[in-house]
């Protein structure tokens, strides 16, 4: 009868995030939303795809009277960075019934005395600066003609021409697929860790609400059941966040929608996971505290509010600004400090935009701010958690009365 | 033998004092009934011999060593606000407050599996908390507190919301875990129930133990009475000089001797009362545990402060 009942914190530990954890993979809700993220993530990775090579060439039909023009419009759009593909078409009426049909894109009906274009309704982004520079061209090469000289010589050196360009300071290339995965990783650790961090708040009002904690605390330390649940939860939070992140990258790589960019995708899932171990300790704690405060599910806003404000600004920073000016001093400053950190480093890190000495400062001032979290954590959870009723006040919590 | 031993606690909430110098003893095998109206301190003590609250000073023993976390895991505890999992399953949530207290998963499984049974609820051991009738949750949390096979049974208001049939359930879960060598304390305001199942009864009034004993013993008056069913008072009383007629109505008289008078008074006022005419009864007067409860705790305290320590519960 009088077995030995000694139940290490360790154990003690293990169990509460066992329950946790066993909970919460069983939960509708967390099946749901995993399932959701892991098709919108191989959904969005088959979109890139296909959006991406519908920016095929321009088609600019031209007919037998214009034939000439179209080495000449092939040459000026290769100059001004277009991609166009010319077929020739016997008049204007075949050119027109392309035009209609959506096979071509613009129909050169004549070149001289001035360019003469038909479209369908107006000339695409792409093709105004083709034929704009080539009307210039051939007007040029009209006077050149008229003053004797030879119109190809001078179009020649007008289509090489380029200026110099010393950068002083150039930046780092940075291409489509660093900006959108710098994006999506900063989208998804925001998701993760709101959605973590609001179980860790809820389960502890929960045990409040239920006086289950009561029961509880007869067995466990404050500190050992706070422990419990911010493990597990966390546990359960990097699993999803693995299967989603997995997702990404096998999309990613699966649909070659990677190719031509220099993102390095593993290293990029890993440190997103990283951050978000990071991220989560310092939240999860804070929430985990604040929630002890309260009573009733209801008033769980009222004092995680500032917190999750706490993790909208860098949020808003991290996509807004990061990934086009990963440079600017707002960005460089937050992504170094503690709470905002998990919300932007990660971001500069897709775009290859940081050195690994700031990645290192980083992760050493939030991660040396996690044992006072924990302390300060543990000292409100234990005040707070057994008084039920009305709101608990921070002060009254910290100062143990 | 083993004993609970509460030691002069003290307790203060702000500008309360939930507990002055609390101080009894529940011996192993002994069912002990603490009563006292809300606020008098009766929970706050639960709570602090199950560490869930800290007291300013006093200490709590068991078998003479101070109560540390693996002693506590051995009790098992019954919490005033009833509190478990709602959405958790029945048989789940006992198997893991089991391994909580200690436990190794096999045992905590046999434990939930004979506890369901003997408390009527082994159907529902797949059901959320929730979905279960008031009663049924009463009975799941009775065995919340027994699935760890505990040593020591601390029990606050376990009677409360119970239909008859759940008190003689719990009443005989009482009796035993106490035959089987377990120390057993609750609370309750049902007092004939407290005084049928107590060996022992503590009242308590603003924080602090006043009166503490086995039933008989509270019940042990210093002024004896005797209700005697027979001739009228003026017929016999004049004839006993150490007795006072209290009340008579009808044919019953009811005396009162002074508690310094001598033992074998009872027979002198049988005697003149049988030399007066015939007696059908002739009896002890002794007070039930309500009126005792109603005398010590509105002693010596104005009614009005009587219930500003209600309103403070």
């Amino acid at each position: 009868m009088s077995a030995d009942r000694s139940l290490g914190s360790g154990a003690a530990i293990r169990l509460v995030a066992g329950r946790e954890i066993r909970t919460r993979l069983a939960s509708k809700a967390f099946i749901w939303l995993t399932l959701a993220f892991v098709v919108i993530v191989v959904l969005g990775g088959l979109l890139f795809k296909l959006t991406g090579s519908s920016s095929d060439p321009q088609q600019v039909a031209v007919t037998t009277d214009a034939a000439g023009a179209a080495d000449q419009v092939k040459a000026t759009a290769t100059g001004v960075g277009v991609d166009v593909v010319t077929r020739e078409v016997p008049d204007r009426a075949a050119g027109e019934k392309l035009l209609s049909s959506g096979d071509a894109d613009a129909l050169v009906v004549a070149t001289s005395p001035t360019l003469e274009i038909v479209v369908k309704q107006d000339l695409s982004d792409q093709l105004g600066p083709v034929f704009g520079s080539l009307a210039q061209q051939l007007a040029l090469s009209g006077a050149v003609t008229d003053l004797g000289g030879d119109p190809a010589e001078v179009a020649q050196a007008v289509a090489t021409a380029a200026p110099t360009v010393t950068a002083l300071e150039p930046e780092p290339e940075r291409d489509g697929g660093q900006i959108a995965a710098g994006v999506i990783v900063g989208i998804l650790l925001f998701i993760a860790l709101m959605n973590a961090g609001q179980l860790v708040a809820q389960g502890v009002v929960e045990e409040k609400t239920s006086r289950v904690v009561e029961l509880l605390l007869a067995t466990l330390r404050p500190w050992q059941l706070m422990a419990g649940k911010v493990l597990g939860i966390g546990i359960v939070g990097l699993v999803q966040l693995v299967l989603i992140v997995g997702a990404a990258v096998a999309s990613s790589l699966g649909f070659g929608v990677l190719d031509s960019s220099s993102l390095d995708v593993g290293a990029i899932a890993v440190w997103a996971l990283v951050w978000f171990v990071v991220g989560f300790a310092m939240f999860a704690l804070v929430l985990a505290a604040l929630a002890a405060l309260v009573s009733r599910q209801e008033d769980i806003g009222s004092v995680t509010g500032p917190v999750i404000a706490l993790m909208i600004v860098p949020y808003i920073v991290g996509i807004s600004i990061a990934p086009y000016d990963p440079e600017s001093t707002i960005v460089v400053v937050m992504s170094f400090i503690p709470f905002a950190a998990p919300f932007i480093m990660p971001i500069r890190q897709a775009l290859g935009a940081v050195e690994g000495w700031e990645v290192a400062v980083s992760l050493g001032l939030s991660i040396a701010l996690i044992p006072v979290l924990v302390w300060l954590a543990g000292r409100v959870y234990s005040n707070a958690v057994l008084r039920a009723g009305g709101r608990v006040k921070l002060k009254d919590a910290l100062g143990g009365r | 033998m083993a004993s609970l031993e509460i030691d002069a606690l003290n307790k203060t909430y702000g500008s309360v004092r939930a507990l002055r110098d609390m101080t009894f003893d529940v011996r192993a095998g002994e069912i002990f009934g603490f009563v006292g109206s809300n606020g008098a301190g009766k929970s706050t003590t639960m709570r602090i011999v199950l560490g869930v609250l800290a007291q300013d000073s006093g200490e709590v023993r068991w078998d003479s060593a101070p109560l540390g976390p693996d002693t506590r895991r051995r009790i098992g505890y019954m919490p005033e606000e009833r509190g478990l999992y709602p959405r958790m399953k029945v048989g789940e949530q006992l198997v893991y407050l089991a391994r909580l207290h200690g436990m190794d998963t096999a045992a905590a499984r046999a434990s939930m599996e004979r506890w369901t049974e003997t408390l009527g609820i082994e159907e529902r051991r797949g059901d959320e908390v929730l979905k279960l009738s008031l009663g049924n949750q009463q009975r799941v949390q009775l065995a919340a507190a027994l699935v760890h096979e505990p040593d020591i049974l601390v029990l606050d208001e376990p009677f409360s919301g119970l239909d008859p049939v759940a008190v003689d359930v719990m009443s005989g879960v009482l009796r035993e875990q106490a035959a089987a060598g377990r120390p057993v304390v609750f609370s309750s305001h049902q007092l004939e129930l407290v005084e049928r199942l107590s060996d022992r009864v503590g009242i308590v009034r603003a924080g602090s133990m006043v009166a503490l004993g086995g039933i008989d013993e509270l019940r042990t008056t210093e002024h004896r009475r005797w209700a005697v069913d027979g001739p009228p008072d003026s017929a016999w009383a004049a004839g006993v000089p150490e007795v006072r007629v209290l009340e008579s109505s009808g044919t019953t008289t009811v005396v009162e001797a002074a508690g310094t008078g001598p033992d074998e008074v009872d027979q002198a006022v049988l005697r003149a009362a049988l030399a007066a005419g015939p007696v059908r009864e002739f009896s002890l007067v002794r007070p039930s545990l309500t009126e005792l409860y109603r005398d010590v705790v509105a002693a010596d305290v104005p009614a009005e402060q009587v219930e500003t320590e209600e309103g403070a519960a």
